[in-house]
């Protein structure tokens, strides 16, 4: 099979993309029974003879779960079904307890919605209108660990441990509508509609949507078609893409992957494939994958859920502004463009920039430093911005120690790394650190009149008006003072030393 | 109607997770076919009116506050199960080599 | 002395209040009884001497100490094993859940713990509930205290036989499609299937959520009246549990007035399949009903031919799915060979843990819930109960109750339909469509069949929460055929 790059793969196929994405939310309790569902608790300790599926025991349904579900239908524009039943999806899988899931078949909570999201393009960027199929109400399964075997994975493995802990946390899974037309932005779509939809919900409060911890987890359905045929191709599900960057990684690397298969006369084979986060590539799943039969039939144990209209009214009243509402009362207060206001987005640091403007930051430099210096870390450890230790109001107060000349921008650097390292608050480590920008000009005219002996030749250059050799002594200067010296001020002793002026 | 073909009596086994020994496949295959043929009976009297009812009472809504209450030990929770270790359930691989 | 175990239950909680004995006394006399006679019978799967004594020790205290007491203090009760009870092997009939310890009570045992009562033990029962005979019992048959060769009705056949043999003043059963009813009638006792949701089902083992619930057996109906009070109201553990409170069930036990009462006579329930002597009791009761000042109608329910199909496709299927947990992971049987792979763990522990018609079912349900066949079978399964529930809408608007036969035949020789499952299934003809409705049901004895001297069971039936009418209907009837009697019928039971 050959293999096509990306664009090749695009002048002969166009993708159609589906995305199903999981939410854990935020709820207290499990759905069905009062088990917390506190994350990274001991094994087998959150679990109760309901969630360990116990015989005799039985579900009740979370009412706050229920809010959140329709709070997300609401915000995603969907339909509120006036009428709806949970259902069981019969299978056997050890991580799931009664050997069946509650979830819910052809009657969701919510359907019908949309939303819409911005996609980079040359020109800035492109609204899509992402149709949102439905938003129902599920079960988590218990976590498995494979144990044995040589690559600790599930095949090949001798046995596996259960923990039933997430067995029961609440998870409302949102499934678009097909997604069509949208080319070679087909990465770049899922990649912006996962990230849209991960502000949303936090911007709802019903989920911590953490993607590292698995809050929100992210399945792609994707197929390709001949240009301009109107029959969709076979499509692969691709499970496990857990982070932003893999949404556009294992689209694209799926498209590439088909595309070959394709190209080289063959079929795509409908499977689920699971992503490999070390080289962005794809790989087929279960082996012994037979035609599911999952017997949905209504839950007989859960009553339906009929949402009164007024309460329905009421969730809709108290939504919290929608984030692309958000979005142009941000661009505007912050009077930037459409491109910088993207990178924002992706970067998924919004909260993050507007809670460090309101901590009493400059927007330009709250900016700065999440899209910049703290993205770079963020990407260096693998995590997301708002997961790195350090809070927007400790940013702001960094780059308040700048403006005070404090810090210079080479300390502050030093102060967020030593933030984010547990060290404490920026001015407990510029204190305790002696990281204060040296403001002595005793120990500075000191430094300088060192470097000054040390170059004669430059000093004459500089009394001669070549000014701009004046680098390499306060270069010397800043060396000697380990960075703590500000730049503009050991220019302007050294002048004053020398009596020239600029 | 029939018995139930052995294949199709094979797969229901296979879905449900019970083995069954030839003896018990062929009195199924017989006693299934004679009870389904009867139970097919439901189809003479509905029609597309009918509203199925899928709950003994008509009732709806009935939810639960979200408030955190007992949960099990973790010696309790695995006091029943036929293997454990490190405080989880042990259960035998699940697929195959590939 | 008195024979305590011949007491009634309200007789049992009187002379413990007034101190005429001791709740040790009573439950040292039971236990004495199943000791005796338990090996004939095979009523117990387990006897809990030390828990009841304990209890029983407890009332005694409480009572010494002026402490207030429930209705039923002291009194003895059988729970059929299908209910969980902490610390109590539960084994729902069945091997896959030979030695399971549950680690909670559920909602019927704490509540008759709270009442004061003494648990006794747990009692025999169909594999999971599926059968009427108890011959599906993964331990061994029940056999009936009138006739030992044979059945004693089921599933709930060690808590109908533990209660005709005196073993235990009270039992706890559940019905399913006639459970708790049949068992009741070809033992010559009280059995009451509640109103769907008027007994939390939280802590009983499945068997199909949507048709399940518990209820009382007595040896007279004001007995499972109270039993019935302490077990029933709502539960917040079981969504489908009904937040009114338990209707005036003992006070319409006691009243034993049917005047104005109009009982509607269902004519589908009756005719061929019918024992000659069941029917015959059948109209001598009606009779009765009638010089005592009800009015009698009678109604047709067309849609209760389709009942019986209904059922055995809406029982299976949620059965096939409820009993899915039982796959050797967490709790009961293991079997694994070698170095099997989980899939084949499950299959064949679930080969050697259920019996023949717990796998019947499962097959069947699970073949009905398939894509192919759903809309077919378990689609039209529900709309047939729609209809039922429809009939029976219907005929209460002529009629304040029903009535029928509880079963169309007395008890059956052990062994004489375990290999025809059909002929077992119509069994429970007059049972079901109660349980697909919803509504509720009770069977009481109502004379002995001429040509076996087996007990005859008359069923009555009522709407919806008003399962007190049934009561009224219930206690009027069993006083006045008492006095036509002169003594309990069970007094008419060979002597064990």
């Amino acid at each position: 099979m050959t293999n096509l790059s990306f664009d090749d793969a695009l002048t002969r196929f166009e993708p159609t993309l589906g995305l199903e994405v999981h939410v854990e939310l935020n709820t207290a309790t499990k759905v069905f029974c009062a088990c917390p569902t506190s994350f990274g608790s001991e094994p087998n300790t959150n679990v109760c003879p309901v969630c360990l599926g116990l015989p005799g025991s039985l579900p009740t349904l979370n009412e706050k779960a229920v809010e959140s579900i329709i709070r997300i239908g609401l915000a995603l524009n969907c339909q509120i079904a006036p009428w709806s039943r949970m259902a069981r999806k019969n299978y056997f899988y050890p991580d799931m307890p009664k050997d069946f899931q509650i979830s819910q078949y052809d009657e969701p909570i919510c359907f019908d919605g949309y939303l819409d999201v911005l996609v980079p393009d040359q020109d800035g960027s492109t609204t899509v209108r992402i149709g949102i199929e439905r938003v129902h109400l599920e079960e988590d399964t218990g976590k498995l660990t494979h144990a044995g075997g040589s690559t600790g994975r599930i095949h090949g493995a001798d046995y596996s441990l259960v923990d039933y802990n997430r067995a029961g946390i609440p998870l409302v899974e949102i499934v678009t509508k097909v997604i069509d037309g949208t080319k070679h932005a087909a990465p770049l779509v899922a990649k912006a509609y996962v990230s849209a939809l991960r502000d949303l919900v936090r911007n709802l409060g019903v989920s911590d949507v953490r993607m590292e911890e698995g809050s929100l987890r992210c399945d792609a359905n994707l197929s390709l078609k001949p240009i301009g045929s109107e029959t969709l191709g076979t499509r692969t599900e691709t499970k496990n893409v857990n982070s932003l960057r893999s949404v556009e990684r294992a689209v694209r690397s799926e498209m590439v992957r088909q595309a070959a298969v394709l190209d080289s006369g063959q079929k795509v084979r409908q499977e689920t494939r699971h992503f490999q986060e070390s080289d962005g590539s794809t790989s087929p799943g279960r082996s012994k994958e037979q035609a599911e039969e999952y017997r949905y039939f209504p839950e007989p144990d859960l009553l339906p859920i009929a949402p009164d209209a007024a309460w329905v009214a009421k969730l809709k009243s108290e939504l919290p502004e929608a984030p692309a509402a958000k979005r142009e009362r941000l661009q505007a207060a912050w009077g930037i463009s459409d491109f910088e206001m993207i990178s924002v987005i992706n970067s998924g640091g919004i909260d993050l920039v507007e809670k460090t403007i309101a901590a009493g930051c400059d927007q330009a430099a709250a900016r700065k430093w999440w899209m910049g210096e703290l993205s770079r870390i963020a990407n260096e450890l693998d995590q997301e911005l708002e997961s790195l230790s350090i809070s927007p109001k400790q940013v702001a107060e960094v780059e308040s120690l700048i403006q005070s000349g404090t810090l210079n921008d080479k300390l502050a650097r030093v102060v967020i790394a030593a933030v984010i390292n547990g060290e404490g608050s920026p001015a407990e480590i510029v204190a305790n650190q002696n990281l204060a920008v040296v403001s002595d000009d005793t120990a500075l005219l000191a430094a300088i009149d060192v470097a000054i002996t040390q170059s004669p030749d430059v000093v004459a250059k500089i009394k001669e008006g070549k000014l701009q050799a004046a680098g390499a002594v306060i270069g010397a200067v800043m060396k000697a003072t380990k960075g703590q010296a500000d730049a503009a001020k050991v220019r302007q002793l050294l002048f004053e030393r020398l009596g020239v002026s600029e | 109607m029939s018995n139930l073909s052995r294949a199709e009596l094979e797969n229901l086994a296979k879905l449900a997770r019970i083995n069954l020994t030839d003896e018990e496949l062929t009195i199924f295959g017989s006693q299934l076919g004679l009870i389904l043929d009867s139970v097919a009976k439901v189809q003479e009297v509905v029609n597309d009116s009918i509203v199925p009812m899928s709950h003994a009472l008509p009732m709806t809504n009935v939810f639960r506050p979200d408030v955190v209450g007992q949960s099990l030990s973790n010696s309790e929770a695995l006091a029943a199960a036929p293997s454990t270790q490190d405080h989880r359930f042990k259960v035998p691989r699940i697929l195959d080599e590939e | 002395m008195t024979d305590l175990t011949k007491l009634t239950a309200v007789e049992i909680a009187t002379g413990i209040k007034s101190g005429d004995f001791s709740a040790v006394a009573v439950t040292k006399a039971h236990l004495d009884r199943i000791s005796r006679i338990d090996s004939k019978i095979n009523a117990f799967l387990h006897v809990d001497t030390e828990g009841a004594l304990s209890q029983a020790k407890l009332v005694d205290e409480k009572r010494d100490a002026g402490k207030a007491l429930g209705d039923l203090a002291g009194v003895p009760v059988a729970v059929k094993d299908i209910f969980t009870q902490k610390g109590v092997p539960t084994t729902a009939g069945s091997k896959i859940l030979e030695g399971w310890i549950p680690p909670y009570d559920s909602t019927v045992v704490s509540r008759m713990k709270q009442a004061d009562m003494v648990l006794l033990g747990k009692v025999n029962m169909d594999e999971f509930a599926m059968g009427s005979s108890t011959e599906n019992s993964g331990y061994g048959p029940t056999r009936n205290p009138w006739d030992l060769d044979r059945i004693p009705g089921g599933s709930s056949g060690g808590s109908s036989a533990a209660v005709a043999g005196f073993m235990s003043s009270l039992a706890v059963g559940t019905d399913t499609g006639g459970s708790i009813r049949q068992p009741a009638a070809v033992t010559g006792t009280v059995g009451v299937k509640p109103t769907y949701g008027g007994v939390s089902r939280y802590g009983m083992i499945a068997l199909a959520s949507s048709l399940d619930q518990a209820g009382p057996f007595a040896r007279t109906v004001l007995d499972a009246a109270l039993l019935h009070k302490v077990m029933g109201g709502h539960d917040h553990h079981d969504s489908t549990s009904i937040s009114a409170p338990v209707p005036p069930i003992v006070e319409a036990a006691k009243s034993l007035d049917l005047k104005g009462m109009k009982i509607g006579v269902v004519k589908e329930l009756s005719g061929e399949g019918y024992q000659a002597g069941v029917l015959s009791l059948f109209q001598d009761s009606v009779a009765i009903l009638k010089d005592l000042g009800a009015q009698i109608v009678e109604v047709s329910c067309p849609s209760f031919e389709y009942a019986l199909a209904a059922y055995y496709l809406i029982q299976p299927s949620e059965c096939s799915s409820n009993l899915a947990r039982f796959d050797g992971m967490r709790y009961g049987m293991r079997v694994a060979e070698g170095n099997a792979g989980v899939e084949e763990v499950m299959s064949a522990t679930r080969a050697a843990g259920f019996g023949a018609e717990v796998k019947r079912r499962i097959m069947i349900g699970t073949y009905a819930l398939s894509s192919g066949y759903y809309d077919a079978y378990y689609g039209s399964a529900q709309k047939v109960r729609t209809l039922i529930a429809q009939d029976y809408a219907k005929a209460f608007q002529k009629a304040d109750v029903l009535i029928s036969p509880t079963s169309p035949v007395t008890a059956f020789k052990i062994g004489e339909k375990t290999n025809d499952p059909m002929a077992m299934y119509l069994n429970d003809i007059c049972t079901i469509p109660v349980n697909l409705a919803g509504i509720g049901g009770m069977s009481l004895p109502i004379g002995l069949d001429p040509a076996d001297s087996l007990p005859v069971g008359l069923q009555v039936m009522s709407p919806v929460m008003q399962d007190d009418r049934m009561y009224r209907v219930g206690g009027a009837l069993e006083a006045a055929l008492l006095n036509h009697w002169g003594a309990p019928l069970l007094d008419r039971a060979q002597q064990l």
